[in-house]
């Protein structure tokens, strides 16, 4: 039956031939309401065929939301959902060729793992052999095949884990969606996951929709990034992108570390702002577009693109004294008071303290950036 | 300073209690079987170890009405707790599954509103209303009656069950194309199969050893154990009764015994 479904999706695709059919999935105008309540305000965003996709936010932004209606356990209140050109948004579940990783894994605890992993082809109507034996090559590729008479509770978390990737992919399915999958794992296990995902959607040529609250996570594995936050985009773009040049305050907070300054923009030239800071400090950062002369804004800084020096730099230099130096093992975070000014926290490599960049608590220093550091933010 | 003992055994008269509750629940059931193997045509002496009562029900004068009496019993519990448990599963289905409906604690009432309800006002209720619209008395009534006072017995084991089975095992099954029906057979039922035979087993019982409604609906000339016992009784006591007794004993013991272990197997883990 599904067969049919994808069958008859096949020819709906052939006969339309506007550009967005090659898209995995598009989300157009999407609105979920509970109630009252809206889940997700008009959410429209592209995901491309191959690519590794994630929705990065809180919990409650609406990102599991908009997972579970790609895949048919949410219906659409408003907007549509295309998968590859056709309209999936009326399809049950079951109809849509596209699978789940669950955050709890899900495996059917009263199967073995092989028929875990060979369910999903059975239903699309493979043989009970041939399914067996797809699974079989699923596992191997898991490195579970030892596994494969056991019961899910009989194996690890790190080991479940991979079987409801095997069980996912398994059917072959067009678009693979993962929803929190590694948030059960230790830190060990869930960076080596990490890869070993990035890895297996290299190999499947599979378009990957990965959620997470993880901001690390998300950009170690993604291709691209949607940040969402009470039902709304916030931004989309490359990890480069959306970590280096974050387009408005919640983004450049919740995606890393990073100094929020208040600023208010005094004069732009030839690209570039200059804004002053509390205590009459100055600063010059690239323009962006929609911020003004005049306006009072807030100015990002991430603590890595700053460094210290007894005089000042090239570039931007800001007088300031050491309050405090917290090692982190890596890194050594220390916070500068600036005259009369706001705090800076300042992240230098571990490595760097052979070059005398660190300071003792009390020294007078400067805080250098390079031009165009800063990132001045939409609220 | 001493550990506070909350060892149970340490309060005051837990002894005395215990055993007390223990003679007056268990000491009656151990003197009839005793006595189900007394040589003896009386019920009080004891004349040495023999099975003739035994024999007596399955060969003496009266075995026909025995056999016929636990034949009754016996396929009306079967086929009253299978009915009831059909229904039950579907009732925890929708209850558990359903979402949010309007009167869903409403309807949880209604379905477990018979536990309450004293037996002989459901007894009577039953007589009056197969009386208004013409049912006759007999196996088939005493079948219906069963089956429906045996509903919410296999309900609440099923719907304990259920409740403790995720949702997204059904979802995990769908977006692996099986359809609403795959999910339910392939998935959600093995799940729920250990409370449906605690279910089943407990509605089997209730039925098995039902006297008041079954007294009531009966009819003529149609018996069930207990009714038989009862009438038996009613012309004095004889050592046979005994028999029955602990043979009936002895299937309870047997069925208490499965349900307990079945409900203990945890197929979700």
């Amino acid at each position: 039956m599904p067969d049919e479904a994808f069958n008859m999706a096949q020819h709906h695709k052939d006969a339309d031939m506007s550009p967005s059919s090659t898209a995995a999935i598009e989300v157009r105008d999407a609105v979920k309401r509970y109630g009252t309540f809206t889940a997700l305000k008009r959410i429209s965003l592209t995901i491309e065929d191959n690519e590794f996709f994630t929705l990065l936010g809180p919990s409650g932004c609406g990102k599991t939301t908009l997972l579970r209606m790609i895949a048919g356990f949410e219906d659409v209140t408003e907007g549509a959902i295309h998968l590859f050109g056709d309209p999936i948004a009326d399809l049950p579940p079951h109809q849509r060729p596209v699978n789940t990783v669950f955050q709890n894994y899900a495996l059917f605890p009263h199967m073995t793992i092989l028929e875990n992993v060979a369910f999903g082809l059975e239903m699309r109507g493979k043989s009970k052999s041939e399914a067996r034996s797809k699974a079989g090559e699923m596992l191997e590729l898991v490195q579970l095949s030892e596994f494969a008479k056991r019961k899910p509770s009989q194996l690890s978390g790190g080991q479940q884990q991979r079987v409801a990737l095997a069980r996912a992919l398994a059917p072959q399915p067009k678009v693979l969606l993962l929803d929190e999958p590694l948030s059960a794992l230790d830190l060990k296990l869930r960076k080596a996951m990490q890869l070993e995902l990035k890895h297996l959607q290299r190999e499947t040529g599979i378009t990957f929709i990965f959620v997470t609250h993880d901001q690390e996570e998300a950009l170690t594995m993604s291709d691209r990034i949607a940040v969402m936050s009470a039902g709304e985009m916030q931004q989309l773009g490359s990890p480069t992108d959306i970590y280096e040049r974050p387009r408005n305050m919640f983004v450049a907070d919740f995606i890393g570390e990073t100094n929020l300054l208040e600023v208010s923009v005094d004069a732009i030239a030839g690209g570039r702002a200059t804004c002053h800071l509390g205590g009459g400090h100055e600063l010059t950062c690239n323009e962006v577009e929609g911020i003004g002369v005049g306006a009072k804004v807030h100015l990002s800084i991430r603590p890595e693109r700053l460094f210290m020096s007894e005089e000042p730099a090239e570039g931007e230099s800001l007088k300031g004294r050491i309050k405090e130096n917290i090692f982190v093992g890596t890194d050594i975070s220390t916070i500068v008071e600036l005259a009369e000014g706001p705090d800076f926290i300042v992240r230098t490599s571990n490595s760097d303290r052979g070059n005398k960049r660190i300071f003792e608590p009390g020294t007078e220093m400067f805080v250098n950036m390079e031009l165009g550091a800063g990132r001045l933010l939409i609220d | 300073m001493a550990a506070v003992n909350d060892n149970i055994k340490s309060y005051t008269g837990f002894k005395a209690i215990t055993i007390l509750c223990l003679v007056v629940l268990y000491a009656p059931l151990v003197i009839v079987t005793i006595y189900s193997f007394n040589a003896s045509k009386s019920i009080t002496n004891w004349e040495g170890l023999s099975l003739y009562w035994y024999y007596d029900i399955f060969a003496g004068p009266e075995s026909a009405k025995w056999k016929e009496a636990a034949w009754n019993s016996f396929t009306i519990a079967i086929v009253a707790a299978t009915m009831a448990t059909s229904i039950a599963t579907l009732a925890a289905t929708a209850m558990v599954r359903g979402g949010k409906f309007k009167l869903r604690t409403a309807s949880f009432g209604l379905i477990s509103l018979p536990l309450m309800v004293p037996e002989i006002v459901l007894a009577v209720a039953t007589l009056i209303f197969f009386n208004s619209i013409g049912f006759t008395r007999g196996y088939f009534s005493i079948l219906v009656a069963h089956t429906a006072f045996c509903i919410p017995f296999a309900y609440l084991p099923i719907q304990a069950r259920m409740q403790g089975i995720e949702d997204s095992f059904e979802q995990a099954a769908m977006d692996l194309y099986a359809n609403k029906r795959q999910a339910f057979t392939k998935i959600l039922l093995p799940l729920m199969m250990p409370g449906i035979i605690s279910g089943f087993l407990l509605a089997f019982i209730v039925s098995l050893d039902d006297f008041i409604i079954t007294n009531f609906v009966k009819g003529a000339g149609v018996e069930t154990l207990p009714t038989a016992i009862f009438g038996s009784v009613k012309q004095g006591l004889k050592p046979n009764i005994m028999a029955i007794s602990t043979l009936l004993l002895g299937v309870s013991v047997v069925m208490v015994t499965i349900s307990y272990f079945v409900s203990k197997k945890d197929n979700t883990q």
